[in-house]
C-alpha cells in the first residue's frame, strides 16, 4: 500500500493518526459527542496495526484500562469531551501520582451538566487546574487545526513520557470536527519500554507501582518532587504562537477554534489601522506567561483582552500572568455559539477605543 | 523435638522477609488475627509458584485491606482506584497479553463500587483470575456494611441490622456471574478450618491454571473471616461462616468449564516498525494517488478566499457534497476547510456544511457569508439565504422550489439534480450533477480555460479516490457530472 501522507481528516481523526504514528500501543474510550469520530477512527485504525482498540463501558473503565496499560509499559490513550472527562478525573490523579504517561484527547462540548454538543472551551478549568483530587497538573495542548491535532498527539507522547505524566490535547467541538488537509509525518520507530514499568525485575525484585505512602513525610516528598517537576515546566515548557503583538496597543489572547477567528479579526482590525495583535497559546499548561511579561514590558499595550468559549476560565490565568500590570477584559460566548468574527471585531473596537483614547 | 509436620511450606513467590513492608515487623503480614487474607494470599503464591508464571504476573492490589498486597508478593505490582481493579487488568491483559492477570478485590471494591468494571470484565471473558474476598463487612475503613452484609447484621453503618426493605439483601456475585456467557470457571469456597482451606486450595490452583492456559475468565469467591470487625473470636466467626453466610452464599462450583475451553493463543505481535505501519495503515480503497501530477489552478477566482455553504435534508447527501468540494481543493493544493453542523440540527432532519478554499491560511473555518450556496430544500435556502454575498452565486434544487428572487448582483441557478441522478439510476449521485452544473457555471463565468478542463479532472480524481473499490459507482458518478453540467451548459447558452 502507498503511505498517503496529505489527507483531509477530521480533527478527531487526525488526533488519532498522530497517535498511531508517535507509537500509541492502544485505545480504550467511550463514545461521547462530539469526540466520537476519536473512537470510532481508533477503532478502524488501531486493528490494521494489530494493536488493541476496547470500547470501554464507561469513561471511568476507559482511564482505568489506560492506567493498566501504561503501568505495563505500553503508550496508551483514551478520548472524550467534557461530562465524560469529569468521569476520568479519578483516573487522571493516579495517573499524575504514580507519575505515569498517557494522552487524552478532549473535544470539549457546552456544560455544566449534560450541556449541550456544541463547541464550549469550559473544560479549562477542570484540565489545567488539576480536576481531580491532589495536587498536581497536566500537560495541556491546544491546538487550532486539523494539523495541530495530529502534530501536538505526537508531541503530547513525548511531553508525557518525558516528564512522566499525564497529558490531554484539549480542542473544542469545532476543531475536532472540522476537517482540513493534512500532512501526516512519519511513524517514529519504537523503541519504548520504561523501566519503571510493573513487572521489570530490578535486583531479584519485580516492580511495583502504588499511589498510597502511609508516611506523611512519604507523602510530602513525593508532592514535593511533583511541584519541582511542574516549576521546570512551566519555566520550559511554554508554547504559544504571536500575531502582530509588538506594536499592539490591544493584545487579545485565545486558543483552539477562537484564536483563529481572534486571527481573521486582527487582521481586518488591522486594515482599518486598530494596533490589535494576538497571543495564542499552544499549550495552556505550562501558561505561556513569558509572551505577557513581554507584553508588559513593551510597554505598548493598554489592555489585554480574553477571548473564550466559557464564562472566563482561562482569563485567570492571564491576569496571573500579567500579575494585575495591565487590565483584562473578556470576550467570550457561551452555550454552544462561536463568536462571529464580526462580533469580535466590534467588541474589540469598542474596547479599544475606551482603552486608547 | 518438633512433631509438627509442614505440607505446604511459605512460597517462594512471597519475599522473604517482606522487606517492603514499612516498620519494624517484616516478618509478618500486616492483616488483624484471624484474617483471612493471609491464608488466601498463600493459596495463591502457592498456585502462582506451582504453574511457574511468578515472572510474567501481574498481582493487582484493590482499595481496602489488601491494598498492600505488593509488600508479600514478588511480581509485578499496582495498587489501584477503589472498584477499578478489573478495568485495569483489562488494560494490562490487553497490552501485554503475555502477562497473567491476577485481581484481588474486597466486598466493597468488587461488589459496590467497581461492580461495573468487574460484571463487564467478567462479560467480556477477559483472561483473568479475580479473587473475591467476602468477609460481609467494609474491613479496611472499620466495619461498614458491605452489599454481602447478611440481613440484620449489625455493622458500623447498619446499627440497626441490615434491614432488607431498605438495604435489599445480600449480594450474590458468583450467581450473578453465572448468568453470563463468557465466564469459563465460577467457584464459592470458605477459609474456614482444614477441609474448607483444601478445597480453597483446589479452587486457587485451577483459576491460576485456567490463567497459565489463557482460558479465559475464572473467578474464586472466598467467604474470608474477619473476627476484629465482627467482634468475634476465631471459632465464633468461623462459625458465623459456616452456618449463616453460607445460608446466603452455599460453597461450590457454580460453573467450570476449563476443561472443555481450549487454551487460548497470545495474540500476534502489533506492528510497531515505521515500514510496517506505512505499509498497513491504509487500505487499498484509502490509498493515496500516487502519480497524480501537479496541477496548479490560477483563475483568479481564488485570489480571494472562497467560501461555500451546502445546506439540504439529511440523506441528500448535503455533507459529501461538500467533501468532494473539499476534496478537490485538497487535490489541488489550496488550504481548505469542511465543517459540518454537528449540532441538535443534525438530529432534525436538516444538514449543512461550510467549506472554505484559499490560497492563504483560513483563518476560522465557520461560515457567515458566503460566495456560493447550494441550497436542496425550501428550509435550507430560508436558512441560509442571507449568507449569500451580494455578487454571491446560488443553486437551487427546481424540484423543492419556484426560483427564488435574489438580490441584483447574485446569479441564480437551478437544476433537477435528483431527476437526473435518477435517470442514471443511483439517486445517490445527485450531488455529482450539482458539481457538474457548478462545473459549467464556472467555467462560464470565472475559471481560466485551462481550469475549468481540470475541474472535470480533479473531480474524477476525487471521486475516484472515494470509490475506489466501486468502479461502478465511479461510472454513475461521472455520468451524473457530465448530465448536470450538460443541462446546465444549455441552460447558459
Amino acid at each position: 500500500m502507498q503511505y498517503n501522507q496529505r489527507l483531509l481528516l477530521k480533527g478527531n481523526e487526525a488526533a488519532v493518526y498522530g497517535a498511531l504514528l508517535a507509537g500509541c500501543d492502544c485505545f480504550f474510550g467511550y463514545p461521547i459527542t462530539p469526540a466520537s469520530e476519536v473512537a470510532h477512527t481508533a477503532a478502524l485504525l488501531f486493528p490494521r496495526l494489530k494493536r488493541p482498540f476496547i470500547q470501554a463501558e464507561s469513561e471511568i473503565g476507559a482511564i482505568n484500562m489506560v492506567i493498566g496499560a501504561a503501568a505495563s509499559g505500553r503508550r496508551a490513550m483514551t478520548g472524550s469531551s467534557g461530562l465524560g472527562i469529569s468521569l476520568k478525573q479519578e483516573g487522571v490523579s493516579y495517573l499524575a501520582a504514580y507519575e505515569m504517561p498517557a494522552v487524552i484527547i478532549d473535544v470539549t462540548r457546552g456544560g455544566p451538566g449534560l450541556g449541550n454538543i456544541g463547541p464550549e472551551q469550559a473544560d479549562y478549568f477542570q484540565l489545567v487546574k488539576g480536576g481531580g483530587h491532589g495536587s498536581y497538573h497536566c500537560l495541556v495542548f491546544t491546538p487550532n487545526s486539523v494539523q495541530e491535532m495530529c502534530d501536538f498527539t505526537v508531541l503530547a507522547f513525548e511531553m508525557a513520557e518525558k516528564y512522566r505524566m499525564p497529558a490531554y490535547v484539549m480542542a473544542d467541538g469545532v476543531i475536532g470536527q472540522m476537517m482540513e488537509s493534512v500532512q501526516l509525518p512519519d511513524p517514529k520507530p519504537y523503541d519504548y519500554d520504561p523501566d519503571w514499568k510493573m513487572g521489570k525485575i530490578i535486583d531479584g525484585k519485580a516492580n511495583y507501582i502504588t499511589s498510597i505512602y502511609m508516611e506523611y513525610d512519604d507523602l510530602e516528598a513525593l508532592n514535593r518532587k511533583l511541584q519541582n517537576k511542574y516549576r521546570e515546566i512551566e519555566r520550559t515548557e511554554q508554547r504559544a504562537e504571536e500575531f502582530m503583538v509588538d506594536d499592539a496597543e490591544l493584545v487579545i489572547v485565545a486558543y483552539g477554534i477562537c484564536s483563529r477567528i481572534a486571527q481573521g479579526a486582527v487582521s481586518e482590525l488591522r486594515a482599518q489601522g486598530l494596533k490589535v495583535g494576538l497571543i495564542r497559546p499552544q499549550m495552556v499548561y505550562p501558561f505561556p506567561n513569558d509572551n505577557f511579561k513581554k507584553v508588559v514590558e513593551n510597554g505598548k499595550a493598554k489592555v489585554v483582552v480574553s477571548l473564550e468559549m466559557s464564562a472566563g476560565q482561562m482569563i485567570e490565568d492571564v491576569k496571573l500572568a500579567l500579575e494585575c500590570k495591565l487590565p483584562v477584559e473578556l470576550c467570550n460566548r457561551m452555550g454552544g455559539n462561536v463568536p462571529s468574527c464580526a462580533e469580535v471585531c466590534e467588541a474589540i473596537k469598542r474596547i479599544y477605543k475606551e482603552y486608547t483614547k | 523435638m518438633s512433631t509438627e509436620k509442614i505440607k505446604f511450606g511459605r512460597s517462594n513467590v512471597f519475599f522473604d522477609p517482606f522487606e517492603r513492608r514499612p516498620g519494624p515487623i517484616k516478618t509478618n503480614m500486616h492483616y488483624c488475627p484471624g484474617c483471612g487474607h493471609g491464608i488466601l494470599h498463600k493459596l495463591i503464591a502457592e498456585a502462582i509458584e506451582h504453574y511457574g508464571i511468578q515472572e510474567n504476573t501481574v498481582f493487582i492490589a484493590p482499595v481496602g485491606c489488601a491494598v498492600f498486597a505488593y509488600y508479600y508478593f514478588n511480581c509485578g505490582s499496582i495498587s489501584v482506584p477503589h472498584g477499578r481493579a478489573p478495568a485495569v487488568g483489562t488494560g494490562a491483559a490487553r497490552a501485554t497479553p503475555e502477562k497473567y492477570v491476577i485481581s484481588y478485590q474486597g466486598d466493597g471494591d468488587l461488589g459496590a463500587i467497581g461492580f461495573n468494571e468487574f460484571i463487564q470484565a467478567a462479560n467480556r471473558g477477559e483472561k483473568m483470575a479475580i479473587f473475591f474476598v467476602n468477609n460481609s463487612n467494609y474491613g479496611m475503613t472499620g466495619g461498614q456494611m458491605a452489599p454481602t452484609t447478611l440481613p440484620n447484621q449489625v455493622t458500623m453503618t447498619s446499627p440497626y441490622g441490615r434491614n432488607v426493605e431498605t438495604e435489599g439483601y445480600p449480594m450474590k456475585v458468583c450467581e450473578l456471574v453465572n448468568a453470563l456467557e463468557a465466564p469459563v470457571y465460577i467457584e464459592r469456597v470458605a477459609l474456614t478450618g482444614t477441609a474448607n482451606i483444601l478445597k480453597a486450595r483446589k479452587a486457587v490452583f485451577k483459576a491460576i491454571e485456567n490463567l497459565k492456559n489463557r482460558k479465559g475468565f475464572s473467578l474464586v469467591e472466598a467467604l474470608s473471616p474477619c473476627p476484629v470487625n465482627l467482634k468475634m473470636t476465631a471459632e465464633q466467626v468461623n462459625e458465623f461462616i459456616d452456618t449463616k453466610m453460607t445460608q446466603f452464599f452455599p460453597l461450590g462450583v457454580l460453573r467450570d468449564r476449563s476443561a472443555e475451553t481450549p487454551a487460548g493463543n497470545v495474540p500476534e505481535e502489533p506492528v510497531r516498525d515505521p515500514e510496517g505501519v506505512k505499509k498497513l495503515l491504509f487500505t487499498a480503497k484509502e490509498e493515496g494517488a500516487a502519480d497524480a501530477e501537479k496541477i496548479v489552478n490560477n483563475s483568479e477566482l481564488f485570489n480571494d478566499e472562497r467560501r461555500i455553504r451546502v445546506s439540504g435534508f439529511g440523506g441528500q447527501g448535503i455533507l459529501s457534497l461538500g467533501h468532494t468540494l473539499a476534496d478537490m481543493a485538497r487535490l489541488r493544493d489550496f488550504n481548505v476547510s469542511w465543517m459540518p453542523s454537528y449540532g441538535p440540527e443534525q438530529r432534525g432532519g436538516s444538514a449543512s456544511c461550510a467549506v472554505i478554499l484559499s490560497r492563504k491560511a483560513i483563518p476560522s473555518p465557520l461560515v457567515d457569508s458566503c460566495d456560493l450556496l447550494i441550497a436542496m430544500t425550501k428550509a435550507a435556502l430560508d436558512k441560509f439565504g442571507y449568507q449569500l454575498k451580494d455578487d454571491g452565486i446560488l443553486i437551487y434544487d427546481t424540484s423543492a422550489m419556484e426560483k427564488p428572487e435574489v438580490k441584483p448582483g447574485q446569479k441564480v441557478f437551478g437544476l433537477d439534480a435528483l431527476a437526473i441522478a435518477n435517470r442514471i439510476g443511483n439517486a445517490k449521485c445527485a450531488n455529482s450533477a450539482v458539481l457538474g452544473a457548478l462545473a459549467a457555471i464556472l467555467g462560464k463565468y470565472a475559471l481560466t480555460s485551462e481550469d475549468a478542463a481540470d475541474y472535470e479532472k480533479v473531480f474524477t480524481e476525487a471521486i475516484t479516490e472515494s470509490f475506489r473499490k466501486k468502479p461502478k459507482v465511479v461510472e454513475q458518478n461521472i455520468a451524473a457530472f457530465n448530465a448536470g453540467r450538460d443541462e446546465m451548459s444549455s441552460q447558459l447558452a
